[in-house]
């Protein structure tokens, strides 16, 4: 990975943000590079152009709110995943984009979608405590993988291709072969999970997962101090493994944000993790190299978000916000 | 303060050896899970025919109306969930509630529920007592009326069960004026009731003589010294003894493997098949209760598990009842402290919201597939058939074919049943 011109996550700041009527949920750039999809507190998908942030309301894919969102590895199909259940193909880049197909994907939400590094096939998991990988150009069922017990959180391909890494609200953290379902290794994420006696609720989950560029590193992240599950008080964790030896190497902490739960992860070209808290204690984009836990950055957004994306520039990064704004920053210093 | 024997209960004027050995009969001819333990046939046949119980669903903390018995799909206060079809033509319920909305034909929806309170403590109150806190007085609570007005007075059980969802047990501080003798048996976790079993160190002949020596004690004393104080102490002592006696009965395990696997393996499902067992006993009054609902943060998540337990195990006991032929004289009733707020916050969160949220009333005088009342498009407010604590609880009490509107003689005393501002529903009876 070649880092761009320009990079420097200490010199981050927000250059766009562009309203919508709900509260956002989800984003994603498409891998050309032209648009942001998002999901949000209604049953639309939302189109907003670079870099103008000309906004496209597309309609007639779900019943009810859009929780995640994936592309081709051209970009000309997006695909979305909703709370109904229903995984829904578009024509990404048409004027007014329709439904290609939709298909009755799981039995309660999908929560997480992911495309194979080749652009051929497509990762859902979901509710229904099943992960299912798909043909992107037919929707056609390609494999079910069954052995998680309780929701499955989120879903990530390994860079080879091979394998997909997928994590639900307990803990369970499991690699497992793409053709064969067969699990290749599974990892303690324990950390990430808690069950309250008084409140008698489980909580936390894994909320994301990313894999080193090189396959070496596995991230997970979500919270963990969950003293008041649903009053919101927990902080956000990140684990880092040895993807080979299955080995947690560290927990990721940011000190002094006592309310926040990661909602994303991601590699950058220098080698570090950028990760996506929200909660009471506000929005941010915090920074770790793999070999120190406490963040050696981090930028306030200006209000909660809920989830993040970075363009395939390396430098703008999209974050969906709670008070109905899609923020577009840059990991660079501001244009003089 | 002197007893006054003029109040209308007949235990006081029943003799006390007669007493213990009806009980001694009863415990005999238990028989699990049907009436077997009330030996007398008449009393066995007046609880079929006449007595009325009362079971309470307390969904702790604040159940969301919108995740269960009011959804606003596609608004902007809906959330993610969607509404499905129920048993009932043109009722609809969230879809996290699949299994219930197919005894829906058996329910009641009252959807315009306005309470006007938000906090947890003040909220509970005055559903479970009908009435706002006041500093000059504390009011008894649903399950201690009930157990006064409703237990057969030679009643074996005590009519005022709790179950919850931990602790060890014990008696709760519920009947305020009624007295300790109504006040609530908790079952915690739903166990039964602490320390009704003999101590091993103890040998059964010498746990008769001291009870024998205890009893002539409590005759000398009380010949000279009858309070309401001192019966209360001696009652205390006759109930610890029948429920030794009878602690089958509240032993769940003794309910068929294949209704605990219908009803589900967590603690709830156990509270839910244990709370039919005991209104087949002829218990008048049980509360259970389910938690926890105050979902500030992440609504949506912990719904979708609180309500996938609830569901299973709450459809089975409505089924079971309705099949059971007990829904005619059981009163059912789901409730919060307060719903939540149509508003999400940042948090994926609902908070306390009393201004429009519903309660769910099943059997006796309730209408059977209804719903009454109606909030606005997006549930913010109520629009029609608005009702309160106050009216709920009178409703409740009728239903179960209490004079809500009468009074109990507490020491010559007359003390409203319920409050005297309000008046029951007439909508939410047959």
């Amino acid at each position: 990975m070649t880092i761009p011109e320009g990079f420097d996550p200490k010199q981050a700041h927000v250059v766009s943000q562009w309203p919508h009527d709900r509260p956002l949920n989800a984003c994603r750039f498409d891998p050309a590079g032209r648009f942001v999809y998002c999901g949000s507190e209604d049953a639309a998908v939302e189109r907003f152009n670079l870099p103008d942030g000309a906004r496209t309301i597309i309609n007639g894919g779900h019943q009810t709110w859009v929780k995640a969102i994936a592309f081709s590895k051209d970009g000309n199909i997006a695909v979305s995943g909703g709370c109904d259940g229903k995984l829904t193909w578009w024509d990404s880049p048409a004027a007014e984009p329709k439904p290609i197909r939709s298909i009755n994907a799981h039995k309660g939400w999908i929560r997480s979608l992911d495309v194979s590094p080749d652009g051929t096939l497509l990762v859902s998991g979901g509710n229904d405590n099943v992960a299912r990988i798909w043909n992107i150009s037919d929707g056609s069922l390609v494999y079910e993988f069954t052995e998680h017990t309780r929701h499955i959180y989120c879903v990530a391909f390994h860079p080879d291709g091979l394998s997909v890494i997928s994590g639900d609200l307990i803990g369970g953290l499991k690699q497992w072969e793409v053709t064969t379902g067969n699990e290749v290794r599974t990892f303690d994420a324990t950390p990430l999970h808690s069950y309250n006696g008084g409140q008698q609720v489980d909580f936390g989950g894994i909320r994301a997962i990313a894999v080193s560029p090189d396959g070496k590193w596995l991230v997970a992240g979500g919270l963990h101090k969950a003293s008041n599950p649903l009053g919101a008080v927990h902080e956000p964790l990140v684990l880092l493994f040895d993807l080979e030896t299955q080995k947690l190497e560290k927990q990721l902490i940011a000190e002094g944000i006592t309310q926040g739960v990661i909602w994303r992860l991601k590699w950058l070209s220098d080698g570090s993790i950028m990760g996506l808290s929200g909660g009471g204690s506000g929005g941010f984009l915090l920074f770790w190299k793999p070999d120190a836990e406490k963040d050696y950055h981090r930028f306030q957004l200006p209000s909660l978000a809920r989830d993040m994306d970075v363009h395939p520039d390396g430098l703008q990064v999209a974050t969906a916000h709670y008070d109905r704004h899609l923020r577009i920053s840059r990991l660079a210093a501001k244009a003089t | 303060m002197k007893i006054n024997y003029a109040c209308r209960s007949t235990e006081h004027g029943m003799a006390r050896r007669q007493f213990l050995g009806s009980m001694a009969a009863t415990s005999a001819g238990f028989v699990a899970g049907g009436l077997g333990i009330f030996a007398n046939r008449a009393v066995a046949e007046q609880l079929q025919s006449a007595q009325k119980r009362i079971v309470v669903f307390n969904m702790h903390g604040g159940l969301s109306q919108l995740e269960s018995w009011d959804p606003k799909p596609g608004t902007d206060t809906g959330g993610p969930f969607l509404a499905i079809p129920t048993s009932v033509p043109g009722i609809h319920i969230s879809e996290l509630l699949p299994q219930t909305a197919q005894q829906m034909h058996h329910l009641c929806l009252a959807r315009g529920v306005n309470t006007s309170e938000d906090d947890h403590g003040k909220g509970a109150y005055m559903m479970l007592t009908g009435r706002r806190q006041t500093p000059a007085g504390n009011f008894p609570q649903l399950g201690a009326v009930a157990a006064r007005a409703l237990t057969p007075d030679n009643s074996a059980l005590p009519g005022h069960i709790l179950i919850t969802p931990g602790g060890s047990g014990g008696r709760g501080n519920d009947s305020a004026y009624l007295g300790p003798k109504y006040s609530s048996v908790y079952l915690g976790n739903g166990n039964p009731p602490q320390n009704t079993t003999r101590p091993d160190n103890i040998v059964e002949a010498s746990d008769v003589a001291r009870q024998d020596f205890r009893r002539h004690v409590n005759e000398r004393f009380l010949n000279r010294r009858r309070t309401a104080v001192t019966e209360a102490f001696a009652y205390s002592y006759e109930q610890a003894e029948q429920l030794m006696r009878q602690r089958d009965v509240f032993d769940v395990s003794k309910e068929p493997a294949s209704d605990v696997d219908r009803y589900g393996t967590h603690d709830f499902g156990r509270h839910c098949l244990l709370a039919r067992r005991l209104l087949e006993q002829g218990i008048t009054f049980v509360q259970l209760s389910h938690s926890n609902y105050d979902t500030h943060n992440e609504n949506f998540n912990f719904h979708i598990e609180q309500m996938g337990e609830f569901d299973r195990s709450f459809s089975c006991f409505v089924a079971d009842l309705a099949a059971r032929g007990m829904l005619d004289s059981t009163l059912i009733v789901v409730l919060s402290e307060f719903g939540r707020t149509p508003n999400i916050n940042q948090y994926y969160g609902r908070d306390h919201w009393s201004k429009a949220w519903s309660v769910c009333l099943a059997g006796c005088r309730i209408p059977r597939g209804a719903v009454y009342g109606k909030t606005n498009a997006n549930g913010t407010a109520v629009e029609d058939g608005q009702v309160d604590h106050g009216a709920l609880f009178h409703t409740y009490l009728q239903a179960a074919g209490v004079d809500s509107t009468g009074s109990f003689d507490v020491d010559g005393r007359d003390m409203p049943i319920a409050d005297p501002s309000a008046a029951p529903v007439s909508q939410l009876l047959t």
